[in-house]
């Protein structure tokens, strides 16, 4: 009896762990299938690099060059804004603060994790839309800059606490060295500790990145959804994210409309496949410190 | 160049740093007091507790609040187990090979694929192929594919976090393998996985993308009664009336967003404190 309990269990954990690669793969078996037939009527060259995004115009033309644009120039703004921010900050907290702080700061990172992209964008919307409008002097406030500004907030707590685990887990014996050969603490940081921790630094700028990358409603919010290709950050952009999120209500179900937006996934999905993949590859290393 | 004397360098990075630290945490204080000092004036029992009236321009946010919280909790019901199982499989049982490496790297990218994305795939697979049709069901079961990596990685975390010898000094007295883990590594587990799940219903119950096209309605009459029905969300709710209702009552956007923004603060709070609370009291 015991046995069999036992048995049973174990298949079912087994079956249980398995799960998360059967979701991969059926998530990346579904987007392909979905939008298989769509990419080889269209041509996936045509669909990559075509300029026009018109799905509903006829003939309709589905180029998302303009879209892929709009995302790197969003995520690229973010990423500027979040990174050195994001690096410091984790610094701070594993090398400077005392343990009050520290703990306190650590929770505070958690809770800005917490927040939703809705409500993000929302105040993006009444805050900083307004804003870069009046002072920059633009038609509208619902640009690129804007959404980069809000998103930047988005990807600070992750790249906060995977930098953060990446420095404290650099070993002791490494700064006790610098220390006892008269470096000050600012030079062991700065010449040791941030070196030795840098894949995981790097891993945690690229995930930060592939959360910027698949952010959909605070970016939809607040950057004017503009489907052309952006000359300057103050211009409207449409990311790809937004675009499926904003066009599917509207589509007819299997129609080439639908199957272009699942192709838009399918990108998304391989674009951050990638940006986690490596990230993963960066951590590995950091553990063989 | 000019060389800095280090002591005097070290002084103005400690300042950069300090200045960097208010630079990521004033923004979230601001998001929080933005939205407090707008909307408090929106909520009373009346808004929490009553239908939404003239095109949502009146009237309560209840159905959403009631439809955010059904299809959490399907969620997390879903999730939930499947979690735990897969986290033990890979904290007790799993060796280093090959598969053990896979698994792995599937759940870092489980957790990396965009939230519309799942949307997406909800809306092809439980939407579509199942015929569940956009209910609280498909909506649930996407969300819960979309957490289960975090939830795997928490309770992994807690699993872990119970020492060796626990597992040793009972494999030792006859007890199985199984048995140890039900009655000696997950007892001992419980506070992690408990504020790891709490956490995790935070995060899904702001999440928007995935149920846009899987469960969410634009706006339905009466409460939902069944897992099959299509429902409103909060979040979903905050999105429609901050973007596509013209001459939105401003107030009462501020107290939608009030409203969703202290649930996920709170359950999130609850969790830290738990876990902190937990951590004194532990005896190892």
């Amino acid at each position: 009896m015991r046995k069999t309990i036992d048995n049973i269990m174990e298949i079912i954990i087994f079956v249980c762990g398995m799960l998360s690669v059967v979701f991969v793969v059926l998530i990346f078996a579904f987007l392909f299938k979905e939008s298989f037939t769509f990419l080889k009527d269209f041509g996936i060259v045509r669909f990559i690099i075509g300029h026009f995004w018109y799905p509903t115009s006829e003939p309709p033309s589905f180029g998302i060059f303009s879209l892929i644009m709009g995302s790197v120039l969003v995520t690229t703004g973010a990423c500027l804004i979040a990174v050195p921010i994001g690096v410091m900050t984790a610094l701070f907290i594993s090398e400077i603060a005392p343990k009050g702080v520290k703990d306190v700061l650590k929770s505070l990172v958690e809770l800005m994790a917490a927040i939703p992209s809705v409500v993000i964008g929302f105040v993006g919307m009444v805050t900083i839309v307004p804003i870069v409008k009046n002072i920059f002097n633009l038609p509208t406030g619902l640009t690129a800059f804007s959404g980069a500004m809000m998103l930047a907030f988005m990807a600070i707590p992750t790249i906060v606490t995977i930098s953060e685990d990446a420095i404290s887990s650099v070993p002791w014996q490494y700064k006790e060295g610098a220390l006892a050969l008269g470096a000050t603490k600012w030079q062991t940081i700065r010449r040791i500790v941030l070196k030795a921790a840098m894949p995981g630094i790097i891993a945690a700028i690229m995930l930060g990145i592939g959360r910027v990358i698949g952010e959909t409603m605070a970016v939809m919010m607040i950057t004017g959804n503009a489907a052309h290709i952006p000359h300057s950050i103050f211009e409207p952009v449409r990311t790809m994210t937004a675009t499926i999120a904003a066009e599917m209500g509207e589509t007819v179900r299997e129609g080439m409309h639908y199957k272009s937006l699942f192709a838009i996934g399918f990108v998304l999905f391989v674009i951050t496949f990638m940006v986690n993949f490596l990230a993963d590859l960066f951590l590995g290393k950091n553990k063989n410190l | 160049m000019i060389k800095l004397n280090p002591k005097l360098s070290q002084k103005l990075s400690y300042t950069l740093l300090c200045i960097t630290v208010g630079l990521a945490i004033v923004p979230i204080l601001m998001i929080v007091f933005v939205i407090v000092k707008n909307g408090l004036s929106a909520i009373s029992w009346e808004f929490l507790t009553s239908m939404p009236k003239n095109g949502m321009r009146e009237g309560g946010i209840l159905p959403a609040i009631l439809g955010t919280f059904s299809i959490v909790l399907c969620s997390i019901i879903v999730t939930l187990p499947i979690g735990v199982c897969a986290a033990i499989y890979l904290n007790e049982y799993a060796k280093n090979n090959l598969l053990t490496r896979i698994i792995k790297l599937a759940i870092v990218n489980l957790a990396g694929v965009p939230s519309v994305v799942y949307g997406l795939f909800g809306l092809g697979i439980f939407v579509m192929f199942f015929r569940l049709g956009v209910s609280i069901i498909a909506g649930a079961l996407t969300l819960s594919i979309m957490e289960l990596p975090v939830i795997i990685t928490t309770v992994r975390g807690a699993l872990s976090s119970v020492p060796h010898s626990f597992r040793e000094a009972s494999l030792s007295l006859g007890v199985s393998r199984w048995q140890t883990i039900r009655h000696i590594v997950l007892p001992n587990a419980i506070p992690g996985i408990l504020t790891g799940t709490i956490l995790s219903i935070a995060r899904i119950s702001g999440e928007t993308a995935p149920i846009l096209f899987t469960a969410a309605a634009f706006y339905v009459p009466h409460l939902p009664h069944s897992i099959f029905d299509q429902v409103m969300s909060l979040p979903y709710h905050l999105y429609i009336i901050s973007t596509q209702i013209p001459n939105m009552p401003k107030n009462l956007i501020y107290g939608t967003a009030l409203v969703l923004l202290m649930m996920v603060l709170t359950m999130s709070c609850v969790a830290i404190i738990a876990r902190i609370y937990f951590r004194k009291r532990r005896k190892w």
